[in-house]
């Protein structure tokens, strides 16, 4: 993992300091809202429904068991004893008061932790792969360029005020499990004649205007990688909408000048920050990715032992293939049947720090869909780390089956939303909580946001719920077909909307429809996009 | 009738206007009635609220009832969290937000 040098501490040490002033002054009164808003946004301040959220940063989903040893004891210590695991790959505490923020992130400071990036119009998180440096198709490990990345976009003066905010994701395997064509630059790393380069994709989102990123350019060398992303923004920066907030992400740009235009573009800016040097040395990239060296594998490839039935299910569905002999990845799912998806209680957060510890050399990820992975635990260990997560209420055997709900906090928490999303999504994972009943839908991706900022990421749901107020009630829209892997597609939505109960009633109405339809080893996607909408909306509103 | 509700600005609390305060309890709260953009400056001014604003209510027996459901959840908490909510022991809580 990453280390900060003197550096980065001064830097995130200096923030802290410089908020604990402005926090000072605003409850002094010497600062208004208006003034203070901003600058708490900063910081990862919001104010929610409740109270204040704090929304801390985990670049790249990645972190080591002292950082999350300390997000339980923030959890514990400032919140309400429990954190929630967002779809950006961060964790966010709902009951925060202000004048305990500074401590806060002072605290966090000590574990190389901040909440910058996390809010306002600047390029945010970077988010990427949860298996990166464990997946068995990966060309390389995108976690140093992820890195690089958080560095060239940390504080960056020509880009902290953008257009509207910016999310960049970062894969290096065709297998796509960071939604990476659904942000506004996604880039996967590929190799070309043997050199390491990346696809480069923009203009890509979810939100009140779904789009995937067009490809623009499809092979972007490593060494000019960072001018050429320069340039994107650059671009982007100059010309994107300020004057209308609804139409200011690089994708509208992009879709109302066209790809080929914004190519053109980038291509003469990108001429041009080339000749100002801002690619790092080959030694600054060789020093950064020493960071992500692999660990130290010793452990013979043995397979574990399936006596016990339901150590058995929980290998088939939560344990992924790992590249190194003799280890696997363990996801740990946040999804208990009937629990608000991505909650885990600071005890929780504690288990899953010291099985890292113990069984992952030290590292864990957060994944965009809100569960957590060890990546690193040798097959010999997997029964042991299953019993430890069992007696921790985290072994729900459910990952990408339907009860494993991608779901924003919804009216329950967020100011913006317009429908509560945690109940749905607790009514359908207590409708299909039966384990077989899940197993034999095989994949499904539910998806569930409680208004059209769309956080639950309802436009890549297989089954996508939106969530609307309809004169003063909640009402939920089902979208079908959508995907945020490599077969990205965006979701339609089917017909008239539904209440909560509706909702859930005709989610399982289009399981049955799945069900009596599908082809050989199809997932509930395949087979919506051989039939089409018309049997499924048929059995639902027929 | 109107009520005037916030965000305490030390904690982040939802509050209520009572007609000579703030109050965490939406029971407690105060009809007021075209007075309220005066009354939310010069809370605002004063550093006794953050980010205050008026909103549609029923009078009821048991106190006014926020007229959208935003607002009811703000009074009493999560739906989700029955134990966050200010009345974790009333089992009818989540009957009045609905």
């Amino acid at each position: 993992m990453y280390t900060y040098d003197t550096y980065d501490q001064a830097m995130v040490d200096a923030r802290v300091a410089e908020f604990r002033d402005q926090i000072t002054r605003r409850i002094a009164g010497e600062m208004t809202e208006d003034q203070f808003k901003p600058l708490r946004l900063m910081n990862g301040l919001y104010l929610q429904l409740h109270a204040y959220m704090l929304r801390v940063a985990i670049p790249y989903g990645t972190l080591d068991s002292r950082q999350m040893r300390m997000l339980a004891h923030i959890a514990r210590t400032y919140d309400r004893d429990y954190g929630h695991f967002t779809t950006r790959q961060n964790i966010q505490y709902n009951w925060i008061k202000l004048e305990d923020c500074a401590d806060i992130l002072e605290e966090l400071a000590t574990v190389e932790m901040h909440a910058i990036q996390t809010s306002g119009n600047c390029i945010r998180n970077i988010s990427s792969d949860q298996y990166a440096g464990a997946a068995a198709d990966e060309v390389t490990d995108p976690r140093p360029w992820a890195e690089l990345l958080r560095q060239w976009s940390t504080f960056h003066p020509e880009f902290s005020y953008l257009p509207r905010k910016f999310k960049i994701a970062v894969i290096a395997s065709p297998e796509d499990r960071a939604a990476m064509r659904l942000h506004d630059i996604g880039l996967e790393l590929i190799r070309q004649d043997g050199a390491l380069g990346a696809r480069v994709f923009v203009g890509g989102g979810m939100g009140r205007t779904p789009m995937i990123a067009p490809e623009i350019n499809p092979f972007v060398k490593a060494d000019d990688l960072l001018s050429y992303l320069e340039a994107c923004l650059r671009v982007y920066n100059r010309y994107g909408r300020r004057d209308n907030i609804y139409k200011a992400r690089i994708k509208i740009l992009i879709h109302e000048i066209g790809a080929d235009a914004y190519r053109r573009q980038v291509a003469t800016e990108f001429a041009h920050v080339k000749t100002l040097g801002i690619d790092p040395p080959l030694a600054e990239l060789e020093r950064i990715a020493a960071f992500f060296a692999p660990p130290a594998y010793d452990a013979a490839n043995v397979e574990p032992d399936r006596t016990d039935p339901d150590f058995a299910v929980w290998l088939d569905q939560n344990v992924k293939p790992h590249k190194q002999a003799g280890y696997a990845i363990v996801n740990i799912s946040l999804k208990p049947i009937g629990g608000i998806p991505g909650d885990a209680t600071s005890a929780q957060i504690d288990v899953m720090a010291d099985l890292a510890e113990k069984y992952s050399f030290d590292e864990l990820r957060v994944t965009h869909a809100q569960n957590i992975v060890l990546p690193y635990v040798a097959k010999r260990d997997l029964y042991a780390v299953w019993h430890a997560l069992r007696d921790a209420a985290l072994a729900d055997a459910n990952l990408d089956l339907i009860s494993d709900i991608i779901a924003c906090p919804g009216l329950d928490y967020c100011s913006l939303a317009n429908a509560r999303s945690i109940p749905v999504a607790q009514k359908i994972a207590t409708r299909f909580a039966d384990m077989d009943r899940q197993r034999d839908l095989g994949e499904l991706k539910l998806k569930i946001s409680g208004c059209i900022n769309a956080c639950g990421h309802h436009h890549a749901g297989h089954i996508g719920i939106l969530g609307v107020d309809k004169k003063g009630v909640e009402n939920y829209q089902l979208t079908f077909g959508g995907s945020g892997a490599e077969d990205v597609s965006i979701g339609k939505i089917i017909g008239p909307g539904f209440d909560e109960d509706g909702v859930v009633d005709a989610v399982e109405k289009a399981t049955e429809v799945y069900k009596a339809l599908r082809e050989g080893d199809e997932r509930f996607l395949d087979t919506y996009r051989r039939v089409g909408l018309e049997p499924f909306k048929e059995a639902i509103y027929g | 009738m109107k009520l005037l509700t916030g965000n305490d600005l030390g904690s982040g609390a939802v509050t209520w206007w009572t007609g000579n305060g703030w109050s965490i309890h939406v029971e407690d709260a105060a009809d007021v009635g075209e007075h309220g953009e005066a009354i939310l400056h010069a809370e605002e001014g004063a550093r006794r609220v953050n980010a205050p604003y008026i909103i549609d209510a029923l009078p009821t027996e048991d106190g006014p009832r926020p007229a959208h459901i935003k607002d009811r959840i703000r009074a009493l908490g999560p739906t989700v969290r029955t134990d966050l909510t200010l009345k974790p022991a009333d089992p009818a809580a989540g009957d009045w937000i609905i």
